[in-house]
């Protein structure tokens, strides 16, 4: 089924994509985040990651659990169906729409709560079993919903807002995913565009579990000096391991990078991703020298970002379960029904 | 000595240990029975283990049909010392006691009222075979074939079933035959003319199928158009998936690209099964999920969500005993209540009561179609007695002019027609809204679906008068379902009654029989049996129209009396409740004298 969209009249300076649509077409309802919160950059990058490739927003599913994180999906993407669902549990309730229909776009949309604490196993579980989607943690230490508690994430020694200090071990869930099985991970940073942006294409474009984590500061509950989780603590430590330039058939994004090597990557749809190296040493297909660099660098207190880890041969759980093209959600009684003839059978082999 | 004397009408109960082998080789003497066209009822009473705990196999034998528990035993095999004392104190008297007496059993250990039946099996197998693993499998079936011929089985009968259960594997089936040849001649030579039961060929089985619930359910689901299953795995539910899964291998592989029209997610627990079932339901899917009353607890809150956000799922509740891990491999109908009203907040849920298992592959066939077109959650609540045991039921049968209700799912075309679209507004006065399904249309219909109130065109609000409406909504959509769900079936008694009884699941065939036992004795009741909660306007009618009624369930709290006094602002004290709940299934016997005793107390009250 293929509907025209009506142009719209819109001011002639605007930058529209191929689709005809202009980034409002991508926005949802206004957003009730906190001014200034890490969240909001993120779903601007969001929505241009899906503008800049010629997304069709109703071909996107957006998922989330409980969080300020998680309601996000409310703001950006408005022609597409969200589910804003329960604490923690946003990967089965994704899996399960995946698996009702393999044609969308799935983008689940988490925070560090809702992910490393009350849903590591969910998050564990659905990256392991290969759902293809992006799976997007906005990552800012604190449960800002609840007003600053420390989550899973949380560095140990460092200060909540009321003062007192994490004592726990963090969990690192890029380090988690690289080991349950994602096939494409990145890290990145609210702030920064430029890294953002194309990441997310990329992890778009991937087929198989894409996990993205978002450091993402909370502007009311976790933006002060002490917090590994601030704007002017990651700027500092921040170690970008790669950058990247997506590219789609046509029109490149380009984007000034500094030279050096650069690798080009074919992903499954056709599309291409430069990586320019600012690490000759840096291979991100090999996912044992990840964890490697990855741990070496946390231990020196750099927080590595960009893409880590891409396994482009990847398939996913609907491979796995050897599924039929058609989704199964189209399915009716004439395709699933066995009928009267089918029991005779049933019956034959119980007397 | 008294000897009970009985054609087609005894109950035989084999006591072994778990992991010996016994349980084939005691289904194939339940079989060959009912290949002589005599109907059986056969009970499996295992623990919670793998192997080495007590386990029970009983078989009631009645050419009449009663397929429920009668209550007592004719003639015990023996063949587990663990349980022995026990075992003997549970033959009515003038019945039978068949043991292993290789080795000597002291008179003290013995009842005088019962006959007893000696056959040396170990002795026997250590000649014959040298192998331990064959001695105790091939003891088994021995003790089978002693059985045909004091009982009067037909042995090729029992050959038939050996050659159709080792099919593929022929070598197994010579050696089998020769052990139910010697066990069958040890008898005829030893113990001849020494047991008063008798299986007679009869023609009451006709074309009847014996089969357990749980392959019933995962065959109802792929008639139903599940297309997507996803589970935990707990006892007694564990094989509705796995025969989702065996009937999907027959049934859903597309024959030219051998690629599966099903998709099953072995869950990591059951929030996460019932989160994938919600996932699918809202993407359109038909979608279930199987578990036991540990996994009801785990999905409370996910429930409420799929309640209040309105997605359609299927979820098959094999009851086994609680609380807690409790008897995990006894039955109950104690989910009663956490189902119906599962989660927090005021929550109601539609629930399906099946008696049997073709009523469970009924009611998990429709269960589907009463989630889409309700858009809500709903239970089959089966038990482990149905769940797990051989029940003889009607064959199954299919109305292949039944087309699968999707309810309210308004499509690109009415969307690009411009019909209005609000997911939350009652257009039909049914109180269920449309809906639409993701990637329908690229500008219109997209809405987002949340637990948090929101008002009828789903938009975020938490205005008091907002909430209230759509919550009162929802109740007016259960007013709908019970215009949808199965009615209660009602037998008048043959004279005019003031009491009646009421019943559900696997009470009824022990129900059947005690009232016809009752019946016999002048004695009248109605019976209703409920098939479905919400309660339709039938039920209350039933109840309304009796001076008093005794209902009866199988667990300690009377929760479905609690469900009805409840709903239906009913007196309690028309509400008489008979409990039976130590996890074995109800007998007619136990049902027989507990009504008994209490029309006896009701009328001697009236006369003092
Ligand atoms: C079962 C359950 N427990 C607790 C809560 C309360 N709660 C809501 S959001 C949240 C933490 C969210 O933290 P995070 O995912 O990091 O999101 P952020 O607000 O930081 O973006 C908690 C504990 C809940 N909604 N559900
Ligand atoms: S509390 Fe923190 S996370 Fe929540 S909106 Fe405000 S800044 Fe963002
Ligand atoms: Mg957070």
């Amino acid at each position: 089924m293929t509907y025209i969209t009506k142009p719209k009249l819109r001011h002639p300076g605007i930058p529209v994509n191929k689709l005809g649509f202009t980034h409002r077409d991508y926005e949802g309802t206004v957003s009730t985040l906190c001014a200034g919160c890490g969240h909001d950059s993120i779903s601007f990058a969001i929505i241009q990651a899906c503008f800049e490739l010629n997304i069709e927003p109703h071909r996107v599913a957006k998922l989330s659990g409980i969080g300020c994180s998680s309601k996000t999906p409310d703001y950006m993407l408005g022609q597409s169906h969200g589910f804003n669902s329960v604490h923690g549990r946003m990967p089965s309730v994704l899996t399960g729409a995946n698996l009702a229909n393999k044609d969308l776009l799935y983008m689940g949309i988490s925070g560090d709560g809702d992910s490393a604490s009350i849903g590591l196993g969910q998050f564990v579980h659905c990256v392991r079993r290969g759902v293809n989607m992006v799976y997007i943690t906005e990552n800012n230490g604190v449960y800002g919903l609840t007003k600053g508690q420390f989550s899973a994430t949380a560095d140990k020694g460092s200060k909540s807002k009321a003062g007192g200090s994490n004592m726990d071990s963090p969990l690192d869930l890029v380090s988690m995913a690289l080991l349950i099985g994602a096939t494409f991970v990145g890290r990145s940073f609210s702030g920064d565009k430029a890294q953002l942006v194309p990441l997310i294409m990329a992890a778009m474009s991937h087929k198989g579990p894409a996990f993205i984590d978002v450091v993402s500061p909370c502007v009311a509950f976790n933006n002060h000096a002490g917090s590994t989780k601030a704007y002017d603590f990651v700027r500092e430590h921040n170690e970008a391991v790669n950058r990247l330039d997506f590219m789609v058939d046509r029109e490149p994004i380009t984007v000034d990078y500094a030279p050096g090597t650069s690798e080009e990557v074919e992903l499954h749809d056709g599309s291409k991703l430069r990586l320019a190296k600012l690490h000759a040493d840096y291979d991100p297909h090999d996912r044992i020298k990840a964890m490697t660099y990855l741990q070496s660098h946390a231990a020196a207190g750099e927080l590595v970002t960009g893409l880590i880890y891409m396994d482009p041969a990847a398939s996913d759980m609907h491979a796995n379960l050897n599924t039929v093209d058609k989704p199964l959600n189209r399915m009716m009684e004439a395709e699933l029904c066995p009928g009267s003839a089918g029991l005779k059978s049933f019956n034959d082999a119980h007397r | 000595m008294s000897q009970i004397k009985a054609v087609n009408d005894f109950v035989v109960k084999f006591a072994n240990v778990n992991g010996s082998g016994s349980a084939s080789a005691n289904e194939m003497f339940a079989r060959s029975i009912l290949r002589m066209g005599v109907p059986v009822a056969s009970r499996n009473i295992f623990p919670s283990n793998i192997q080495g705990l007590p386990t029970w196999y009983e078989v009631r034998v009645s050419g009449k049909g009663w397929l429920g528990r009668r209550g007592g035993v004719d003639l015990m095999v023996a063949m587990n010392p663990q349980t022995w004392d026990k075992d003997i104190a549970s033959i009515d008297p003038g019945g039978y006691l068949f043991y292993d007496s290789s080795r000597p059993v002291p008179m003290s250990r013995m009842r005088e009222d019962i006959n007893i039946i000696r056959m040396p099996l170990t002795e026997i197998c250590n000649k014959v075979y040298s192998d331990p693993r064959q001695r105790q499998l091939f003891k088994n079936i021995i003790y089978v074939g002693a059985l045909a011929q004091l009982l009067g089985i037909d042995m090729e009968v029992l050959k038939q079933l050996v050659g159709e259960q080792y099919k593929g594997k022929d070598k197994l089936i010579a050696p089998n035959h020769q052990a139910l040849q010697m066990g069958h001649d040890y008898a005829r030579d030893n113990l001849s003319s020494l047991c008063g039961l008798t299986v007679e060929k009869a023609d009451a089985v006709k074309d009847r199928i014996f089969v357990n619930g749980n392959d019933a359910a995962g065959l109802g689901c792929v008639y139903g158009g599940a297309t997507v299953a996803a589970w935990y795995p707990i006892t007694p539910s564990t094989s509705v998936a796995e025969a989702f899964a065996r009937h999907c291998k027959t049934y859903r592989v597309d024959p030219e690209t051998r690629k599966n029209k099903f998709a099953i997610v072995q869950a990591e627990d059951e929030i996460s099964a019932i989160g994938a079932v919600i996932g699918a339901g809202w993407n359109g899917a038909r979608a279930f999920t199987a578990t036991s009353g540990p996994g009801i607890s785990l999905m409370q809150e996910f429930l409420g969500l799929a309640y209040f956000a309105e997605i359609p799922a299927v979820i098959i509740d094999v009851q086994r005993g609680g609380p807690s891990t409790g008897m995990p491999t006894r039955t109950q109908q104690a989910d009663l209540l956490v189902c119906a009203y599962a989660s927090h907040g005021d929550t109601k849920h539609i629930l399906m009561l099946p008696q049997d298992p073709r009523e469970t592959f009924e009611f998990c066939a429709i269960s589907f179609d009463l989630a889409e077109r309700l858009q809500t959650p709903v239970f089959v609540l089966e038990d482990l007695d149905i769940g797990m045991n051989e029940w003889l039921c009607e064959p199954f049968t299919w109305d292949d002019k039944h087309t699968y209700d999707r309810g309210k799912i308004m499509t690109a075309e009415e969307l690009e027609a411009g019909k209005t679209f609000g997911r939350y507004l009652d257009v039909d006065g049914d109180a269920i809204a449309y809906r639409t399904l993701p990637g329908t249309h690229p500008t219109k219909g997209a809405y987002f679906t949340r637990g948090t109130s929101r008002d009828r065109y789903a938009k975020y609000s938490e205005e008091g008068a907002v909430y209230q409406d759509n919550m009162q909504r929802l109740l007016r959509k259960l007013e709908t379902a019970k215009t949808l769900v199965p009615k209660p079936v009602i037998k008048m008694a043959r004279e005019k009654a003031r009491y009646g009884v009421i019943y559900f699941g696997s009470t009824a065939p022990a129900m059947d029989e005690a009232m016809a036992s009752l019946e016999a004795q002048g004695q009248h009741l109605d019976m209703m049996r409920l098939r479905a909660f919400p309660f339709n306007d039938e039920v209350v009618d039933f109840i309304n129209s009796h001076d008093q009624v005794f209902l009866v369930e199988q667990n300690r709290d009377a929760q479905m009396r609690m469900l009805l006094v409840n709903e239906c602002s009913l007196d309690p004290a028309r509400i008489i409740s008979i409990l039976h709940f130590d996890g074995t299934p109800i007998t007619a016997r136990f049902i027989i004298s507990a009504i008994a005793e209490r029309m006896h107390l009701k009328s001697k009250e009236a006369a003092e």
